[in-house]
C-alpha cells in the first residue's frame, strides 16, 4: 500500500522526524539518523556554523535522501525568527524551517501569539513553516488558515520523555486537522511513538529519547520500527473497548 | 485558498458510494457502535442496512449524548414565508413556477402583523423563507425585511435562494446569524430532472453554497437533503461528507443538520424513495453518533407522535405551529401553503408537550452583541 506523507512539495516514506541535539557525538548521531532511516532532520540554527563549509555536524548528516529541516530555536519573538529564518534560508539553502520561539528558558514553552504572528510572516516570504506549538486546537486552525504546511503540537515539554500528556488535545486537533499533524516533544520511548501513530498522527519527531539512551543505535531502530506498526495499526483500524448503553427503557419502540 | 467541497465530491461516485453502504455488514455496526469517536466509514456502517437491528442500541446512545452535549434542553423556532414568488421549477415544490397559485410577498406592514403574532407566542428565534424570485425578493427585499424586524428577534435565519459572498457579507453586517440551504440531493445526475428550469437548475453553485458562506464568516449553517427525492442513505452520507468538510474548513462556523421528507403539496409529486419512519430515526441516529456537537432540527413536517418521540432521540431543535405560505399566520392564514405540516398542534401544546418530558424549551439562546 502506497502510504506517503505529503508535506508541500514533498513526500516521505518514513514518518519518524528526528532531531540532532543531545548526541555525545557526531559520529554517533550520524549513526544513530541512519539506522532510523529518517528523512526529514532538524537542526538548530544555532548549532550550526554556517561560514564553515566543513561543519562537521553538518557533514555528520548530509546524505542525498536526507531533508534538512533548520529550526529557530533559541528566538524569543517573532521578529528574531523571521530573520533566523532567512539566515538559514541563505546558509542551508531550504526554504523549509521548523518554527520554534520559546521566550521561557526554563520549559521551553512555545509562545503561540508571536509563533502565529511570525508563521504567517515566513508564509508570505516563500517558507514552508512548520511550527512548533502547545497542543491547542484553536492556535492548529488559526496557523491553518494563515498557510502553515502542517501543525507540530507538543505531547510533553521538550526533553521530558513523558509521553502524550496531551492527549484529549492531540486527538481533537488530529480530528479537525486539514494539514498534517507531526507530534514534537515529550515522546521518550518507543510506544509512545506508536500510541502518537495509532491515533492518527502523520509523523513523529524524536530526538532526546535516541540521544540520550544508553544505546542510541539500537533505540533509533525501534522507534522506527515503532512508528511504522503505529502506522498499519491506524490504518488497519484498531479494535475498540465495548461502551455499554445505559439500561433504560426502550426508546423506538412506538415505531412497531 | 481553501479547497471548496466541490473538489472532495468529485472524486466520489454516487453507485459506489451506495454500494459501499449497502456492503456494510453487522460486525461494521457493532465494531462502529463500540467507538467513541467515529468517521465516515462508520457513518455508513449506521445508515446502512445492516444496521436496522441495532436502532435500539443507535437511539440509546443518541439520547446519552445529545443529553451530554445539550442537557435537557430544546430551541424553539419558527418560520415565516416572506414569499411564494418563485421562477424555478422544481417537481416536488408547491411554489414551483409552473403552479397556478395566487402568488404574493408580504409588505412592510403585513410582515409587522406576522411577526406581532408571533412575538406572542414568545418566539425570539425567527427563520425568514422565499422562493427564488430575485427582482421581488432578491437581497434588498430580504435585507430590508430584516430590518423592519431585527429589533424584535434575537436570532434571524433565512431560508432562500443561494446568494454570492458578497450578498452573504452584506447580510450578516444586518444582523444575519444562520443560512439554510439544502443541497435537495447530491445524486448529481438526477438533480436536473427534479430541477428542470430556474436559476435552482445549476448542481454545482449549490454545491458551493456552503462555502460561500464559511468564507463569509457566518455563524452558523444549515445542511439537509429532501428525503424522498433518491436513495436516502447516500444522500446522507453525502450531506455527512459535506458537514465534515465544513468543519474542518470553517472552524469557527456552528452547522445543524434538517431532515425534511417530502409532503404532498398543491401540484405534488409523491416521493420516488420512500422513507420510513424507522429510516428517518437511523439517520438520525447515526448524525448524531458521528457528530457529538451539530444541531438537529425537526420541523413540522412530521407526525405528532413521531415529535413526540424524536426529541428523545437527539433533535435538539424543534418549530411548531408553522405556516408554509406567505401571511398563513395572520395576514392571510387560506393562502395555499408550500407543503402540508403534519403537526398541527400550538405552539403552547408543543411547550407543554416538552415539559412533560422533562425538556426545557429554550425561546432565546443568542444576542447580537456577543
Amino acid at each position: 500500500m502506497n502510504d506517503l506523507l505529503t508535506i508541500a512539495d514533498k513526500t516521505f516514506q518514513s514518518r519518524l522526524f528526528t532531531g540532532t541535539g543531545k548526541f555525545s557525538s557526531n559520529q554517533l548521531m550520524s549513526d544513530a539518523l541512519m539506522a532510523c532511516e529518517s528523512e526529514l532532520i532538524t537542526v538548530a540554527l544555532k548549532r550550526v556554523d554556517v561560514n564553515n563549509e566543513q561543519d562537521q555536524m553538518l557533514k555528520s548528516i548530509m546524505r542525498p535522501h536526507i531533508n534538512l529541516l533548520p529550526n529557530t530555536s533559541g528566538v524569543r519573538n517573532a521578529k528574531e525568527a523571521v530573520f533566523a529564518a532567512q539566515l538559514a534560508r541563505e546558509a542551508l539553502e531550504t526554504n523549509w524551517v521548523k518554527l520554534e520561539i520559546h521566550p521561557d528558558p526554563k520549559y521551553l514553552l512555545p509562545d503561540p501569539i508571536e509563533t502565529l504572528k511570525a508563521a504567517e510572516e515566513l508564509v508570505k516570504l516563500g517558507f514552508v513553516v512548520m511550527p512548533y506549538i502547545h497542543a491547542d486546537p484553536v492556535l492548529c486552525k488559526r496557523l491553518e488558515d494563515v498557510g502553515a504546511q502542517c501543525v507540530m503540537p507538543l505531547g510533553a515539554p521538550i526533553g521530558t520523555n513523558k509521553g502524550l500528556k496531551t492527549l484529549d488535545f492531540l486527538e481533537i486537533i488530529i480530528e479537525q486537522s486539514n494539514v498534517p499533524v507531526i507530534v514534537d516533544a515529550g515522546i521518550g520511548s518507543p510506544s509512545h511513538a506508536a500510541f502518537a501513530m495509532e491515533l492518527g498522527a502523520d509523523a513523529v519527531l524524536v530526538n532526546t529519547a535516541i540521544a540520550v539512551s544508553q544505546k542510541p543505535i539500537e533505540m533509533a531502530k525501534a522507534f522506527k520500527m515503532a512508528v511504522e506498526a503505529g502506522r498499519i495499526a491506524y490504518n488497519a483500524k484498531l479494535a475498540t473497548v465495548k461502551h455499554h448503553a445505559e439500561a433504560s427503557s426502550p426508546l423506538t419502540s412506538f415505531l412497531n | 485558498m481553501n479547497t471548496s467541497f466541490q473538489t472532495i465530491f468529485d472524486t466520489y461516485n454516487w453507485e459506489m458510494t451506495l454500494n459501499s453502504i449497502n456492503a456494510k455488514t453487522a460486525q461494521d455496526v457493532e465494531f462502529a457502535l463500540a467507538k467513541t469517536k467515529r468517521d465516515l466509514e462508520d457513518f455508513k456502517a449506521l445508515i446502512s442496512p445492516a444496521a436496522r437491528p441495532y436502532l435500539e442500541q443507535m437511539a440509546q446512545q443518541s439520547r446519552l449524548i445529545t443529553k451530554k452535549r445539550f442537557g435537557n434542553t430544546i430551541q424553539m423556532y419558527v418560520p415565516m414565508y416572506l414569499s411564494n414568488e418563485c421562477q424555478n421549477i422544481c417537481t416536488y415544490c408547491g411554489f414551483s413556477m409552473t403552479n397556478k397559485i395566487p402568488r404574493r410577498t408580504l409588505t412592510d406592514a403585513d410582515i409587522l402583523k406576522e411577526v406581532a403574532f408571533l412575538k406572542s407566542k414568545g418566539y425570539d428565534h425567527i427563520l425568514l423563507v422565499t422562493g427564488e424570485a430575485n427582482k421581488t425578493v432578491g437581497v434588498p427585499y430580504i435585507k430590508h425585511a430584516m430590518e423592519l424586524i431585527k429589533h424584535q428577534f434575537s436570532n434571524i435565519t433565512i431560508e432562500v435562494q443561494p446568494l454570492h459572498q458578497q450578498e452573504y457579507e452584506e447580510l450578516i453586517e444586518a444582523n444575519l446569524y444562520a443560512v439554510l440551504v439544502y443541497q435537495e440531493t447530491y445524486n448529481r445526475a438526477e438533480y436536473k430532472k427534479h430541477h428542470p428550469k430556474g436559476k435552482k437548475s445549476n448542481f454545482d453553485f449549490r454545491l458551493e453554497t456552503p462555502d460561500r458562506l464559511g468564507r463569509s464568516g457566518i455563524h452558523k449553517i444549515g445542511l439537509g437533503a429532501l428525503f424522498g427525492l433518491e436513495d436516502w442513505r447516500a444522500d446522507s452520507f453525502f450531506t455527512a461528507l459535506h458537514l465534515k468538510h465544513l468543519q474542518k474548513t470553517y472552524w469557527k462556523t456552528k452547522y445543524s443538520i434538517s431532515f425534511p421528507r417530502l409532503r404532498p403539496h398543491s401540484g405534488g409529486l409523491e416521493p420516488k424513495v420512500e422513507m420510513t419512519d424507522s429510516d428517518l430515526v437511523q439517520t438520525i441516529c447515526a448524525f448524531r453518533l458521528l457528530d457529538d456537537d451539530v444541531e438537529l432540527s425537526m420541523s413540522t413536517r412530521e407526525s405528532e407522535t413521531f415529535r413526540n418521540h424524536i426529541v428523545h432521540l437527539g433533535i435538539t431543535s424543534l418549530s411548531a405551529e408553522s405556516k408554509t405560505n406567505p401571511g398563513g399566520y395572520v395576514v392571510e392564514p387560506q393562502s395555499l401553503e408550500q407543503f402540508e405540516i403534519s403537526d398541527e398542534r400550538s405552539t403552547e401544546a408543543i411547550a407543554k408537550m416538552l415539559q412533560e418530558n422533562g425538556l426545557e424549551p429554550v425561546w432565546k439562546d443568542w444576542e447580537n452583541t456577543w
